[in-house]
């Protein structure tokens, strides 16, 4: 008991220590006199509350049973025997992070580390297994106390930081203009633990041991760690970037820059009358034919479908060259349909009853509303603006329009999604095949426009850390292709989630054992292509992912093992 | 003859006609026209070096000084005339040696004395590029003693004196005298306010000011640290110039002077404006996204500040991936990058070497006290392989910086054994030790020292590869660094060595050399001498054979020592030196023969210090040991000479180490 006071005098002093550190920033904050909800809302401006909750509690109904909660649900204890990992359980916060907070943090202070102080700390998705530690499963991530290893959806952690317990403060940033995160102790920045994070994730915590005892500061105190000033670098990176975008034409024309910004959007993404009608009403004009637009979405169509084989032997007959020159594009829609042949949608496997791809079209029911709010150069919303405009393509073709107008908008808005998979693999899986289809057409514009430079970008891809490049350019959507295609790569990591989750709905390659021979074999080519690829433009890691991701596929026990795997996940 | 001419026009460089115009109208005597010339003269050369040079050929400058040096002219002109020079001064280097060697700085400092605003800042404008170009004329500044005080005084007149006036201080404080004189004329009275100024070009170098003067200065940075800006704590403002939304170079130079306040115990290293400010921002400033330049200064900086806090050493290592962030500069320019780019690879050439030592450096300060940390270190991949190459680097720096990192790491005894025994480390740290300067062989020598102590497996390759005949020569160096080092790796190579290597030692050494070290006048190198001595007589055989071979220099050394003004510490090791000769057969023989020596011993029995009555009395107990041959009549003797009763008499001593070897030394008498 004297070590656990003793710990607390010291975190005590420690943050007292950080306080008096910076007392402008004190003075700022005025600590003193700040209540909680005017602290999280100069820290979180940006977030509509009304529409988007910030977590500020722990969640009484979203525990495992071993969870105690007291102190307005901000403490948490452990109340099972801890007799081994089984016993581990998380709980999450009352509500994901908003998209809309662009920094978001939490810090956890350790009051007791019990027995053993298996303790972890992180993120999850909503429905990951709560009889777990963050981290030990797919969208789940976290920082563990007893080795200070981070885990990444993953059984295995990873050298990461320091060790913590009782009377360590670990804080838990999430950076949802870069989807990074990283952690905190005792006012320290640990450097980068997790990448390519998803949205929504819940602040979570997960104890295993009797006697482990942790509390929540979900912004309700001020922090340990200097948050504030980590944000103002990003509002000052944002800012810099804004400030020296590049603006290509002469002074006072920005209108018609922005003009085009538009019209290229509508070009590329193919809606053809929409695109003439603003051309028209704004005097500009666009290069593109009309039936090469149309010819596109049929393309588009196609990969929408998971009728990847047709959709790359369409591009051929086409755009005679267009893949030849771009090997990695290839090999991407290649790799995308070795997963439609496993589940059987693609062409190649499929037989002629077999059902049709557009019953897989579903959605998360609140995109149309946060479509419409959409707009916005916040590099925050970039994400999620991409995914959701795919998403109203996608929709477009459930409803039957066959040639999309303006009026879409509105009809997807009000068009609630009416398909029976709600769970949310079939989200992500959709994303999938949309990233896919949307870096699919990015290119082609590209191609069109630019054949020459595409090409070196492409090559650049491969080599360069152009993928790495991060937000800075990320969000000058629609002005730079490169940084498209580059979350299209990163999107395709969630490719094995659909592979699990189809092959338990699914019979394997619709069933028929020829298919699935034909499945391997068309694996091992593709492997093949990697490995030309890669001695032929040096290491593409973005390839290696989406490759790494099958892989296991191309060899029939492993296979089986990541199916009995994909049970755990089913909460 | 006229054909002649126009040739002559149509062959010269228009500039030049143009140039003799503007020199003819400088000479005039219509004072307007001459303002109005100088004026032109100013458009000219603005932004045109080819123009400014040719300017200076047809010998301006003499002339403009002229202007104003003089007095009576319109302060326009003389304006005007300060104006075009500062042009000048932008130039190219040449340029600028050209305008000192007209002796524009001594002149232009004693303009500063005028009152028009407008003529000060013309004369501080030019002096600020003269002074920050590369070829600054730093002792022009404090040969006048006006100069300094008269700055600080005009210093808060303008944005623009504040801006020169603090650049020019900034470049030109070079020296600790530099900072006593600038200190002593308030210098942080003066430029304390600029640093809350709402000016970026003012507040910048002011900074750079409170750099300079901070480095290596406690007197100034504890000064510093207690100055207040409008009733604020000025390090309080320099945390505030250290947030992230500020430009990179304030934050780093926020950061570089808080360090240098913290070295100067001016900042208590636990302070949380060090925890919490300036080591983080140092640390951010070492990552991937910064320039070169950045990393490199940010790395040194780190190195500095964590050098001798081993928290602030412990925090580091985990903060933000700081170990392998550093190691990446290890690995630059990477072997990925196209050399397509030629301009591009040039810089990274040109700071690959500055990142390497930089990175070494970083990494000898993260290893420097703890044992975790180290090992950290030495698991980071490839990085014992790049220690080891830096150890060979073309570049001093690298290597310098290669041997303080290993230096650091030979402090782990589980280093010694592995990693630097699978790197073979001592094969290119003996061969740097070859031909080294001072600098280098200081910390090269210190290193071997570890390498050679005894359960490192180093130390037979080491003997073998003539590491005696170079430490023997590192004993006899100038500097007492040097030999001291010299001497103590010695001392270790000789612990528990066999006779063999003893032997060689004291061949090497030469007992001339060795005495002389007796008589060093660097009480650290005598008591590593004794040690040495110590470490060689130890086991009978060898006690024996080496005072068969040296006995009488060394008890003459002996009692010379004995009888000298020396520390408790250094004569405590000198009778533990003949406490181990007494412990030889024939040895025994050197100490008993020596009435004068024995007497010695006895005073010290009773002397006010107990480590040195244990020293002594242990000696005695050797002496005394009953198994040994004649002892009988070394007891006699010793007892006649009323040893017994002494040691009868230290049996109410409260020590209890003494007590127990009296008690000993007693039950030896039969």
């Amino acid at each position: 008991m004297t070590g656990l006071t003793s710990g607390i005098v010291r975190q005590q002093q420690k943050a007292k220590m950080a306080d008096s550190g910076d007392s402008s920033a004190a003075e700022r904050n005025n600590s003193a006199s700040e209540t909680a909800d005017e602290r999280l809302k100069r820290i979180y401006s940006m977030v509509n509350e009304k529409e988007t909750p910030l977590p500020r509690s722990w969640s009484p109904k979203d525990k495992y049973n071993f969870i105690g909660l007291s102190q307005n649900n901000l403490r948490v204890h452990y109340k099972g025997i801890g007799k081994n990992h089984k016993d581990a359980a998380s709980v999450r916060a009352t509500h994901p992070i908003p998209s809309s907070c662009g920094i978001y943090y939490f810090e956890v202070k350790i009051v007791s580390k019990g027995r053993d102080g298996y303790m972890g700390i992180g993120l999850s998705a909503q429905g990951v297994n709560m009889n777990r530690l963050p981290g030990w499963d797919k969208h789940s991530y976290g920082y563990h106390g007893d080795d200070g290893h981070s885990f990444c959806s993953s059984g295995t952690g990873q050298p990461y930081g320091p060790t913590f317990t009782t009377g360590d403060v670990v804080g838990c940033c999430v950076n949802l203009i870069d989807n990074t995160c990283f952690y905190t102790k005792n006012g320290h920045n640990l450097g980068i633990a997790f990448t390519d994070l998803p949205h929504n994730l819940y602040p979570t915590v997960g104890l295993q041991t009797p006697g482990e005892i942790v509390d929540a500061n979900f912004g309700q105190q001020p922090f340990v760690y200097d948050i504030e000033d980590y944000m103002r670098e990003w509002h000052q990176k944002t800012r810099v970037t804004i400030e020296s975008f590049p603006v290509p034409d002469h002074k006072g024309e920005w209108q018609k820059t922005l003009q085009r910004m538009v019209s290229t959007y509508l070009v590329h993404h193919g809606y053809c009358s929409t695109a003439e009608a603003f051309a028209k009403s704004t005097g500009q004009s666009f290069t593109e034919e009309l039936t090469s637009m149309k010819n596109r979405q049929r393309i588009q169509k196609l990969v929408l479908a998971g009728r990847m084989g047709e959709a790359i032997d369409t591009t051929q007959s086409l755009y005679p060259g267009l893949l030849e020159r771009n090997p990695n594009l290839l090999f991407v829609l290649k790799c995308r349909q070795f997963v439609e042949m496993v589940n059987g949608t693609d062409s190649e496997v499929r037989g002629l009853s077999a059902r049709s791809p557009k019953s897989r079209n579903s959605s998360g029911s609140s995109t149309g509303s946060e479509y419409r709010s959409s707009p916005s150069l916040s590099p925050s919303h970039h994400r999620m603006d991409t995914q959701r405009a795919n998403g109203k393509i996608e929709r477009t073709y459930v409803t039957g329009n066959k040639s999309p107008n303006t009026g879409e908008l509105i009809n997807t808005k009000s068009n609630p999604s009416t398909s029976a998979n709600q769970d949310h693999a079939s989200v992500a899986e959709m994303n999938a095949v949309n990233s896919v289809t949307n870096g699919f057409s990015s290119n082609q514009v590209d191609v069109e426009m630019e054949v020459e430079e595409y090409n070196s970008q492409m090559v650049c891809n491969g080599v360069s850390s152009r993928v790495n490049d991060g937000a800075s350019t990320s969000y000058m959507n629609g002005c730079s292709h490169n940084s498209q295609h580059r979350e299209d790569l990163m999107e395709t990591d969630d490719f094995d989630t659909d592979k699990e989750v189809q092959s338990q709905r699914r019979q394997l390659c619709g069933g028929s054992q020829a298919a699935i021979e034909k499945m391997l074999q068309f694996g091992r080519e593709l492997q093949g292509m990697s490995v030309q690829l890669r001695r032929q433009y040096g290491k593409n890691e973005a390839n290696k992912k989406v490759l790494q991701v099958k892989l296991p596929l191309t060899d029939t026990p492993v296979y089986y093992k990541c199916h009995s795997l994909g049970g755990s996940y089913r909460a | 003859m006229l054909m002649d001419t126009s040739d002559m026009i149509c062959d010269t460089y228009p500039g030049e006609m143009i140039g003799r115009e503007y020199m003819e109208n400088l000479y005039g005597e219509d004072m307007d026209r001459v303002l109005h010339s100088v004026v032109k003269l100013k458009n000219a050369v603005i932004g045109n070096n080819k123009q400014k040079f040719h300017m200076m050929s047809l010998g301006v400058v003499g002339r403009l000084l002229e202007f104003i040096q003089n007095e009576r002219a319109a302060v326009g002109l003389r304006t005007e005339s300060a104006i075009v020079l500062g042009s000048l001064a932008k130039g190219s280097q040449a340029n600028v040696k050209r305008l000192v060697d007209s002796g524009v700085v001594p002149i232009l400092l004693q303009c500063l004395n005028n009152s028009n605003l407008k003529f000060v800042e013309g004369c501080l404008r030019c002096l600020r590029s003269i002074f920050t170009s590369q070829a600054a004329p730093v002792e022009l500044l404090y040969t006048d003693p006006g100069v300094v005080p008269h700055m600080l005084d005009i210093v808060s007149q303008s944005p623009t004196t504040q801006e020169c006036i603090c650049s020019i201080l900034a470049q030109c404080c070079k020296t600790s005298e530099h900072q006593g004189l600038l200190y002593s004329n308030g210098v942080i009275e003066s430029l304390a306010p600029l640093l809350a100024s709402k000016m970026y070009k003012v507040q910048m170098p002011a900074l750079r000011v409170f750099c300079v003067i901070t480095y290596t200065n406690q007197i100034v940075s504890s000064a510093v640290a207690s100055a207040t800006v409008s009733e604020r704590p000025l390090p309080d403002l320099l945390v505030e110039l250290c947030l992230r939304d500020k430009s990179v170079e304030m934050q780093m130079s926020s950061a570089k002077c808080l360090t240098y306040m913290c070295r100067a115990n001016a900042l208590s290293s636990q302070d949380s404006k060090i925890v919490y400010k300036a080591l983080p921002t140092l640390i951010r400033m070492c990552k991937k996204d910064r320039r070169l330049e950045e990393r490199v200064e940010g790395a040194e900086t780190l190195a500095y500040l964590i050098e001798v806090d081993l928290e602030l050493q412990r925090i580091a290592s985990y903060s933000d991936h700081l170990i392998p962030t550093l190691s990446e500069f290890l690995r630059y320019p990477s072997t990925q990058t196209t050399v397509m780019d030629l301009k591009r690879l040039d810089y990274d050439m040109k700071h690959s070497y500055e990142l390497r030592a930089a990175a070494l450096m970083a990494f000898a300060s993260l290893g420097a006290n703890d044992e975790d940390i180290r090992k950290k270190i030495i698991e980071t991949e490839n990085l014992m392989d790049h220690v080891v190459c830096g150890l060979s680097d073309p570049v001093i720096r690298v290597r310098l910086a290669a041997v303080r990192c290993l230096h650091s790491l030979s402090r782990s005894v589980q280093q010694l054994r592995t990693s630097f025994q699978d790197h073979a480390v001592w094969k290119p740290l003996m061969k740097l030790l070859q031909n080294a300067d001072d600098d280098m062989l200081t910390v090269a020598s210190s290193t071997l020292c570890n390498l050679l102590l005894e359960f490192s497996p180093s130390k037979e390759p080491m003997l073998e590869s003539g590491a005696v005949d170079l430490l023997c020569d590192l004993t006899k160096r100038d500097d007492p660094a040097l030999r001291l080092n010299g001497i103590w790796a010695l001392m270790n190579m000789a612990f528990q060595a066999e006779q063999k290597v003893k032997s060689q030692i004291l061949v090497a050494l030469g007992t001339d050399q060795l005495f002389k070290l007796l008589s060093d006048p660097d009480v650290n190198v005598l008591m590593k001498t004794l040690g040495l001595l110590r470490n060689l007589l130890s086991n009978k055989p060898h006690i024996d054979h080496i005072m068969g071979m040296h006995g009488q220099q060394i008890m003459q050394a002996i009692v010379l020592i004995l009888e000298g003004e020396h520390t408790i510490e250094v004569k405590e090791q000198t009778l533990c030196i003949l406490a181990n000769i007494s412990d030889g057969t024939t040895a025994k023989d050197f100490i008993m023969a020596n009435d004068d020596v024995l007497k010695k011993i006895t005073n010290y029995m009773i002397h006010a210090n107990v480590r040195l009555q244990i020293a002594a009395t242990f000696c005695i107990s050797n002496l005394v040991w009953n198994e040994e041959e004649g002892a009988l009549e070394r007891q006699m003797k010793l007892r006649d000479m009323g040893v017994q009763k002494l040691l009868q008499q230290l049996l109410s001593s409260s020590d209890t180490v003494l007590f127990d070897k009296v008690k000993t030394a007693l039950q030896q008498f039969t």
